[in-house]
Order: structure tokens, then sequence, then C-alpha cells
């Protein structure tokens, strides 16, 4: 990505850190240029937009969303929002990996593969919401498995975790209005796909490796 | 408008407040450097934090004395909407209660300090206390969500009273109106905050040298009988001998500095019970950069409201 950042990004970014205050804490890797995978718990439509903002400016540069294709182009207003401002990679969600059996799925899977392999490239880094659709902020839900697959091909890119704080109580699934309450954000420890490693190994391992950031409520 | 730069006798007091400031803040970082073992580092970091608090309220209070009156009705609306932000963070809430949530921050809250500009009294009396006590637990009910329903309206509720009603009367005391003492609203305001303070740090001291019965133990292992008895008696003493710059004969400022006394302890007390529930030392620890106004306004929220409404009563026939 060489043409920057849109100017609404940047707006809704600025928007998004104003009402939900968040403070950014790398408690287990520093900011890095480097090619990286953020991934983190999904609870609002603001998580995005929060982590990025989150990044250095010249990190946030060439990082880009993962969002999921059904969702993303029903509407006109979602479509230009994912695509012109903040120019996410748009997949088909993968399959949970308890339905192995699905033949469906695990066809999906590979193309999802391919597009996010592309969209990777030489320098630019992704944000990924493992769990595939926003949930109820009480427990995180089963990653699926694009993050497993991501981490088997490119090896050298850092798998950060990261954990969002109170998103689902500012503005819920469902909600269109946000309550203004403060939100933490915490970028834990890279992990990678050991050699040998199993799938649902691995992706228990990377929940366990959002779920032990959070910092406010039962852990 | 400015309210106090032409009042000589509040330029002497907040500049008397803002000299033995000075001259704490040289004492505690001369503490911070010298490495006497009598002192424990505990305490002097305590004594540091607690003195670049005392700088953020003045500087508070001189925002609001320079911004004049809506200025100050402005900054104290935005200190109420920080201080519900704070505890709605750490206190928990569910999903239902979302649209309540919302009506609260953006339409109770600054509908209160509305009230207040307009110097609708009743309403400003009443709005929180009884309006939003309706609203809230049939908002809730709407939403459907019955789990926890008694407890969710209470701790909404209460997160209003104590952020909104409560801290938007320490700024309605800018906007009263003694006859006799037209223009410097602003050393009540600087009153009721010196007694405050200085009740908290003398219940401290005094707990230090004499403490030894404990009162509230569970809540706050420091507070003792006697910090609280000696503290509030020195501090009476101490907001008597202020009447001068105040409407008040002595004998009715010791009566008042009495009661913020008393109010400060409850308000203390009551927001350590908060802390000790929600399993947090300080309101700043968990959201350490944005954090920290409910530890500040902790022994001021229940003052201020009987404070004003005590000072209406007897002195300021509301226009």
């Amino acid at each position: 990505m060489t043409e920057g950042i849109h100017p609404i990004a940047s707006l809704l970014a600025a928007l998004a850190r104003g009402i939900t205050g968040v403070q950014v804490l790398w408690a287990g890797c520093e900011p890095d240029e480097r090619q990286r995978i953020y991934f983190a718990n999904h609870t609002s439509h603001l998580d995005f937009v929060v982590l990025w903002s989150a990044l250095p400016s010249e990190i946030r540069v060439n990082a880009r969303p993962i969002a999921a294709r059904d969702y993303w182009e029903e509407t006109s207003l979602r479509r230009y929002l994912a695509e012109s401002v903040f120019k996410a990679v748009l997949v088909e969600r993968g399959a949970v990996p308890k339905s192995k059996s699905h033949d469906e799925g695990k066809f999906v899977g590979r193309s999802m593969i391919e597009d996010l392999a592309a969209a990777l490239g030489e320098h630019n880094s992704l944000i990924l919401f493992p769990e595939g659709t926003r949930g109820n902020g009480e427990k995180i839900g089963e990653f699926r498995g694009g993050l497993y697959h991501l981490g088997l091909r490119r090896p050298d890119v850092e798998l950060v975790p990261a954990y969002l704080e109170n998103m689902n109580r500012i503005l819920p699934k469902g909600e269109y209005l946000p309550v203004p309450m403060l939100s933490l954000l915490t970028f834990g420890k890279p992990i990678q796909v050991e050699p040998d490693e199993n799938k649902d190994v691995f992706l228990e391992r990377a929940r366990e490796a959002v779920s032990c950031l959070r910092r406010i409520g039962p852990a | 408008m400015m309210i106090a730069i032409h009042d000589s006798i509040l330029m002497w007091l907040f500049g008397g407040v803002i000299c033995l400031l000075v001259v704490l803040t040289i004492v505690g970082s001369g503490l911070k450097r010298s490495h006497n073992s009598n002192v424990s580092r505990v305490t002097i970091d305590n004594f540091n934090a607690q003195i670049a608090a005392w700088w953020k309220m003045c500087v508070v209070l001189a925002l609001s004395l320079v911004f004049g009156r809506i200025g100050s009705l402005v900054l104290f609306a935005m200190l109420s909407f920080l201080a519900m932000r704070e505890y709605l963070t750490l206190v928990p809430t569910r999903r239902g209660d979302h649209r309540t949530l919302f009506w609260s921050f953006f339409v109770i809250m600054p509908l209160q300090y509305c009230v207040l500009g307009f110097h609708w009294y009743v309403l400003l009396a009443i709005m929180i206390p009884i309006l939003a006590c309706v609203f809230i637990p049939t908002s809730i009910a709407v939403a459907g969500d019955t789990a926890h329903f008694v407890e969710r309206a209470g701790k909404i509720q209460f997160g209003l009273m104590v952020c909104g009603y409560c801290l938007s009367h320490a700024a309605a005391l800018l906007q009263l109106k003694i006859p006799g003492f037209a223009g410097h609203p602003a050393r009540l305001l600087l009153y009721l905050g010196l007694v405050v303070q200085m009740n908290d740090l003398l219940q401290y001291v005094w707990g230090k040298l004499i403490g030894k019965h404990k009162i509230a133990w569970r809540v706050s292992p420091d507070k003792t009988w006697e910090g609280f008895l000696g503290g509030m008696l020195s501090a009476t003493a101490l907001g008597t001998l202020l009447w001068w710059a105040t409407p008040f004969t002595p004998l009715q400022s010791a009566g008042l500095s009495f009661l913020i006394c008393i109010l400060g302890f409850a308000g203390g007390v009551v927001m350590s019970a908060i802390k000790r529930d929600i399993g947090i030392k300080d309101f700043g620890g968990v959201i350490e950069r944005r954090g920290g106004i409910l530890d500040r306004i902790d022994s001021l929220c229940f003052a201020a409201p009987i404070f004003f409404h005590v000072v209406r009563y007897y002195f300021a026939p509301w226009p």
C-alpha cells in the first residue's frame, strides 16, 4: 500500500480514540515496523479502528484489517468503508476448526489463505480477529483456522496477540450509539506455529495468549 | 466575565494556598532525594502524589475562576463526564444497560448542568434523585434484561448521583447569589475544598500520631477514631478561622466546617468501600493515565451537595 492513509480513516481513528480513551500497553513486545499479524478478541465494530489507531503511524500505513466479505459487502456504505477507507482484505469466513468434516469449509479456507498471503506481500501487516465474528465479551470464542495456516505459510511474520477490553460495553453488537467507557488495549508476546504443531493445539494456545492479557474483570 | 480577579480576599487566600503548595512541593522533592530511612518510601510517594493532586485541584479552581460562569459550568461538566466514565469502566454493567448508559452520559448529565446554568433550583435538586431514578429502571426494564435488575439500576443511579449530582453541586456554589456577598461565590468553593482537604490530611496525620482504635477497618485499615476526631476537630478549627473570607459568622463557619468534615469522612469511606467491592486499590490503578478523578473527589462528593443546600437554604434564597 503506497497511497497512504485515507483521510476518513484518520478521522474515524481519532474519533474512536476519543470515545474509547484507549490506553495502549505494549506488554509483550515493542511497536515495530516488521511484518506482523495482530490478532485480537472481537466484540465490537470499533475493535479494528481502535487497534489500528493504537499503532504508530509508520506501522499503521501498512496495516490492513481482514474483514468478512459476506458482512462488509452487504451495503454500499460498508463496502466503501472496508474497501476504500480502510483497505480491508475481504475474505470468506474460515471454518471453525471443529467442523473439519465439511469439505466446503476446507476449500473456502484454502482460497482465503491465498488471499491473505497475497495481502501480506513483502511489507504489509494484517489485523485479524480469529473468532470470525463479534462475541459478547464474556468469553473469547473458538478461533478459526486462518491464523494457523497463515502462520505456517509465513513463519517469518510475527503473530502478535492483543486484548481489547470493554469494547463490547462501548459499542456492542447491534447498537449504533457508543457509550464512552474507557478501553484498554494490551499487546502480548508474539507467538509462532511450532514445528509439527497440531492446528487445534495451536489455535487453543493462540486463544490463551489473547485471553491472558485481560486486565479488568474475571480472568 | 471573570468572577474572581477583582476579589482581593480570594486572591490572597488562593495565593496563600499556592505558596503553601510550593513549600510542600519543595519539601516533597527534598524528601524523595534524601535517603532518610526514618520515613518509608511508600509514605513519601503518597505524600508527593497527594501534593500533585492538590496542584491539579488548584488548576481546576483557577481555570473555573478565569473562565467565568459558563466556563466553570463546562469545566465541571467535563469533570463529571470523566468521573462517570471512570466509574462505569470499573463497575460491571450488562449488555441490556447500553441505552440507559447512553442516556445517562449524553442526556441526563448535560441536562443537570444546563439546569444549573439556568438556575432552575428545584429541577437541579430533583432531576437526578427523582427524575433519573424513575427513568433508569424504566429504561432498563424496557430493554428487557431482568437479571440483576435492582443491582444494575442501583449502580447506574449511584454513578449519576456521585459523578453528576454531587459534583455539579460543587459547581453550583459558584452560581450562588448571597445577599451582601455578591461577586464572591468562588470563595465558597475554595472554602469547601480547603476544609475537605485539610480534614483528609489532618485525619491522616492524627491517625499516624496517636491512632489506636480502628474505625471501619474492613474498608480503610488506616482510619482510626483518634484520627477521625482529631482531624475533624482541627480541620473544623481551621475552617472556623477562615470565617472572614465567607459570608458566615465564626460560629456558623465552625458549624459548617464541622458538617463538611463529617461528610468528607463519609465520602471517603463510601468510595473506599466501592473500591473494595470492585477489587481495586485506586480508581486510577487499572486505568493509569486516565484514571484517578474519583480518587480525588471522594471526600468532596458528599460534602458538596449538602454544603450547597445548607448554604442556599440559610444564606441565599435562590432567585
